[in-house]
C-alpha cells in the first residue's frame, strides 16, 4: 500500500494520468517549478471564445505532482477562463483525497501553472 | 502480489536463527544482568558471550565494546563523548561531508559549542580527498570521523590510508590526538574490519543492518581512550553507558554478528555478482542512466542509479505499487525539498540527484527478484518519461 492509499484519486491519477502531452499551436502555456525543488510542470491550453476547450500537461516530479496536474486538466476542460482563474489548489487537494501536508506544495504549483498559462494568454491577446 | 525487498541498507529482517537465540531472553531468562542472584547472573553471562561475538566481528577485545541503542547513539557518543571528556570543551573536528546525519548533527551540536568543524570534500566518485585531510589537520584537531562506506551510494572510503595520515601527524606533533572514528554501520557485515590491524580508535555498529533486532548497536572504543558518558545513571558498560542492558537485543546482536562473520566471504561474492548484474542490466536496458558512486570501490550490495528525466520518488511509488521496495535520494520523500546532500557533494547536477534510486541487496535476494525488478523498471521508466516535462534525450548524464 505505501504512503498513498491505493484507492485514492492520487494513485489513480499517478498510475493513469489523463491528458498527457503537448498541444500543437497552444493558445497558452504555463511553465512552473524548477529542478532544485524537483517539480516542473508544463501546462498547454487551447482556448476558444474565452473557454478552455482542451488542456494537456507534462510533469517532472513526484506522484503527487503528476496526479495534481492530471486532475487540474480534467477540472479546467470546458471551463470559462474567468472561472478557471478562481480555481484554487484547495480544489485539487479535495479531489486528490489523502494528501500529506508536505505534498500540498504540489497542488499549489499546479494552481500556479494554470494562472501562469492564463496570464500568458491574456498578455498575448493584449499585444 | 509478489513482494520484493531491496532496501537492506535501510533495515534488514531479523534472521530466524537470531530470533531463536533471542527468544529465551524474552521469556524465562529475564533477570537484570546487574543483579547478584542467579536470575541476573545467567543473563549477565549471556551478555558477555554476545559481547565477545560482536568484538570478534571487528577483532576487538570484548572490554572495548559498549552496547548502545543503535548506530545513531554510538555516533553521538563517539563525537560528543570524546570532546566532553576533555578538560576544556574546545578543539577541532574533521568529518567528511558525506557522513550520515547521525554524525553530521552531533558535529553541528559541537560547532554550536565553539568547536571548530571542517568538512572533508569528496570527488565525483564519492571518495574523500586525502590531500585535503592533510591540509586540515592542526595541533587542535581532536577527532577525525569518516564513515567506512557511504550508505547512499556505497563508496568505500580509504580508512587505512586515513589512519596512516593521522598516525604520521601524531608522531610529528608528539601528540595522542587526533583520534579516528569510523561509522561502520553499513560495513560491519560487508567488509572484514580488523581494528587492531588498521588501528582504529572508535567505531560504530548497528544490529538491525545485519539481520539483528532494531534498538541495539555498539561503540568500539580502543583500550585507553576516555569518553564522557552520554547516558548517565547506573554503572553498566563499565560506567560508560548507563541503563539496564537490553539483554534480548544484545543476544540477538551477538548471534547476528557471529553469523555475519561466518558468511561474509561467500555472501559478499554472491552479492557482488548480483549487484554487478543489476547495474549492467539497468545501464544497458534503460537509456540515459548512470551509476552513482565508485564502480569498484563499492559496497557489495549497493546499486545507486540516476534515471534521466524521471523523479526518484515517482519511481519509488510506482515500484512500490508493483511490490518492489527501494529508496531514493530525491527530496520529495522527506520534509525538505533539497535532494540528498551526499549526491550533491559528489557534484551531481540537482536534476540527476532528484532522479536517483537506491537498491540494496541482502541475504534473501535472488537473481529472479532482480530480473523482475528490471522488467518492471523498464516499463515504469517508459511511462514516466512520456509524462515528464524534462526530456531524457536532452539531458546530459
Amino acid at each position: 500500500m505505501g504512503c498513498f492509499a491505493e484507492e485514492s484519486q492520487l494513485m489513480e491519477h499517478f498510475l493513469h494520468p489523463r491528458n498527457v502531452g503537448k498541444i500543437e499551436n497552444p493558445d497558452a502555456i504555463g511553465h512552473v517549478g524548477n529542478v532544485v525543488c524537483g517539480d516542473i510542470m508544463d501546462l498547454y491550453l487551447k482556448i476558444k471564445d474565452n473557454k478552455i476547450i482542451d488542456a494537456k500537461f507534462q510533469t517532472y516530479g513526484c506522484a503527487a505532482a503528476i496526479a495534481s496536474t492530471s486532475i487540474l486538466t480534467e477540472l479546467v476542460i470546458n471551463m470559462d477562463l474567468d472561472k478557471a482563474l478562481e480555481l484554487s489548489n484547495k480544489k485539487i487537494v479535495e479531489v486528490l483525497g489523502d494528501v500529506p501536508k508536505h505534498k500540498y506544495h504540489c497542488t499549489i504549483l499546479a494552481e500556479q501553472a494554470l494562472k501562469s498559462a492564463i496570464e500568458n494568454y491574456k498578455n498575448k491577446k493584449n499585444k | 502480489m509478489k513482494r520484493i525487498y531491496l532496501d537492506y541498507a535501510a533495515t534488514t529482517p531479523v534472521d530466524p536463527q537470531v530470533f531463536k537465540a533471542m527468544e529465551p531472553y524474552l521469556k524465562n531468562i529475564f533477570g537484570n544482568p546487574s543483579s547478584l542472584h542467579e536470575f541476573g547472573q545467567e543473563a549477565r553471562r549471556a551478555v558477555q558471550v554476545a559481547r565477545q561475538q560482536v568484538a570478534n566481528l571487528i577483532n576487538a577485545d570484548q572490554e572495548e565494546i559498549i552496547f548502545t541503542s543503535g548506530g545513531t547513539e554510538a555516533n553521538n557518543t563517539a563525537l560528543k563523548g570524546i570532546f566532553f571528556a576533555k578538560e576544556k570543551l574546545d578543539g577541532h573536528l574533521i568529518v567528511s561531508c558525506i557522513e550520515h546525519h547521525a554524525v553530521l548533527e552531533p558535529a553541528k551540536f559541537l560547532k554550536n559549542r565553539n568547536i571548530q568543524v571542517d568538512y572533508l570534500p569528496v570527488d565525483s566518485n564519492g571518495i574523500v580527498n586525502l590531500n585535503k585531510l592533510k591540509d586540515l589537520l592542526r595541533p587542535e584537531t581532536v577527532l577525525v570521523s569518516v564513515m567506512h562506506a557511504n550508505n547512499e551510494m556505497g563508496a568505500i572510503q580509504p580508512i587505512e590510508e586515513i589512519v596512516e595520515i593521522i598516525k604520521e601527524y601524531r608522531k610529528k606533533n608528539n601528540s595522542l590526538y587526533p583520534y579516528f572514528h569510523t561509522d561502520a554501520v553499513q560495513t560491519a557485515s560487508h567488509l572484514p574490519i580488523d581494528v587492531k590491524k588498521i588501528d582504529i580508535d572508535l567505531l560504530s555498529m548497528s544490529a538491525h543492518k545485519l539481520y539483528g533486532p532494531k534498538g541495539i548497536g555498539a561503540l568500539y572504543i580502543k583500550q585507553g581512550i576516555k569518553i564522557a558518558p552520554f547516558i548517565e545513571g547506573g554503572e553498566q558498560e563499565d560506567k560508560r553507558r548507563a541503563s539496564t542492558e537490553n539483554t534480548p537485543g544484545i543476544i540477538g546482536f551477538g548471534k547476528a554478528a557471529e553469523m555475519a562473520r561466518e558468511e561474509m566471504v561467500q555472501e559478499n561474492k554472491r552479492l557482488i555478482e548480483l549487484r554487478d548484474w543489476l547495474i549492467q542490466s539497468i545501464l544497458n536496458k534503460i537509456p540515459k542512466t548512470k551509476l552513482n558512486g565508485h564502480p569498484a570501490q563499492r559496497l557489495s550490495n549497493n546499486v545507486n542509479v540516476s534515471i534521466a528525466g524521471v523523479e526518484g520518488e515517482a519511481l519509488l511509488i510506482a515500484l512500490d505499487h508493483e511490490g518492489i521496495a527501494c529508496s531514493t535520494g530525491s527530496a520529495c520523500s522527506s520534509e525538505s525539498l533539497v535532494p540528498s546532500h551526499v549526491l550533491l557533494k559528489m557534484g551531481l547536477p540537482v536534476e540527476i540527484a532528484h532522479s536517483s534510486l537506491r537498491f540494496t541487496l541482502g541475504r534473501w535476494t535472488k537473481k529472479k527478484d532482480l530480473e523482475y525488478l528490471v522488467k518492471k523498471l523498464e516499463l515504469i521508466v517508459k511511462r514516466l518519461r512520456n509524462v515528464s516535462a524534462l526530456k531524457a534525450e536532452e539531458i546530459e548524464i
